[in-house]
């Protein structure tokens, strides 16, 4: 009698675990959409000031679109990459899963090594994050970006941990489809920051 | 049973084919609004509003081929919360340029 309750505790267990699934990837859902919000008010705030240059250097004068075409096409291989990371874990393969995910990584580090070289350079010329309101408002969004990048980063090393100790366990592929989502999620929101900032600056 | 642990309900169900298509999407809707401003076209609105439509057609690419948003029961919520954000985004970024620009002119920030 109490085993067969037990078993039943078991089973229940198991069909509630399966449903928690959906409820983290919704509820991880809801958390990227308000980060939405705070790269809205961002944007609101780098279009406020978006001429506010203290007679200072503007966009123009310092903007290289080549540099950002190469950073937008490493994020965006590294949306597909991070696909091809998903597909091994519907085949159950965790080589391809490692061997995508290294890949990702090494895209994600090249995009914020440009990005850094960038605000470097940006600021050897004169153009720091304190120099005016545009300047200051530019560092704020591209750099709440590129901080997200580096989360999502460190993320992908952590789980890679995980990987190594629990394999392809359920919890794990919850995690990595949560990643999955704030991946791409951060590729969707350089489309805006490419368009709106570099591309708009330098017309 | 062991290909539903696979898929958690609002999980990404992708294929390799999606992913491609969403990639060849992606890069001639990115290519279209880098082309025509490093080619130094004049800046006009009809480049502005270039940029902004191919911005969110990208934005709906990623979702549907990335994100695999849809309208299954399965997606409902998902998708439902995110239109919820657009508008929020919308009111957010629209009313505070509108209501900043108003504010420039009554101010004369302009002389």
């Amino acid at each position: 009698m109490t085993d067969t309750t037990f078993h039943n505790d078991i089973q229940r267990d198991d069909h509630d675990h399966h449903d928690y699934d959906g409820d983290t990837l919704l509820g991880f859902w809801i958390y990227i959409l308000s980060d939405c919000i705070l790269f809205a008010s961002l944007f609101a705030t780098y279009a406020v000031l978006s001429s506010s240059f203290a007679g200072g250097l503007t966009p123009k004068d310092l903007f290289d679109l080549k540099l950002v075409l190469g950073e937008t096409a490493l994020l965006l291989f590294s949306s597909f990459t991070f696909g091809l990371v998903m597909l091994g874990v519907q085949r159950k393969c965790i080589k391809t899963v490692y061997i995508w995910l290294a890949v990702t990584a090494v895209l994600g580090v090249a995009f914020l090594g440009i990005e850094l070289y960038e605000f470097f350079h940006f600021s050897h010329l004169g153009a720091g994050p304190t120099s005016s309101a545009y300047w200051s408002a530019f560092y704020a969004l591209v750099g709440t970006h590129g901080l997200h990048v580096f989360a999502g980063l460190l993320w992908m090393a952590v789980l890679v941990f995980h990987f190594l100790r629990d394999g392809l366990s359920q919890t794990n592929i919850v995690r990595l489809s949560c990643l999955s989502l704030f991946w791409h999620f951060l590729d969707v929101i350089w489309i805006c920051v490419f368009s709106v900032v570099y591309l708009m600056g330098v017309m | 049973m062991e290909d539903n642990h696979a898929n958690p309900g609002g999980a990404a169900h992708g294929s390799l084919r999606q992913y491609t298509i969403g990639l060849i999407l992606s890069i001639v809707l990115t290519a279209i609004p880098f082309g025509l401003v490093m080619t130094g076209v004049q800046a006009s609105l009809m480049v502005f509003t270039l940029i902004i439509l191919c911005a969110i057609a990208q934005i709906f690419v990623q979702l549907v081929f990335f994100l695999h948003m849809s309208m299954e029961s399965e997606q409902i919520w998902n998708t439902t919360s995110a239109v919820f954000i657009v508008l929020i985004v919308a009111i957010l970024v629209l009313g505070s340029i509108w209501i900043m620009q108003h504010l420039n002119h009554n101010m004369l920030m302009g002389h």
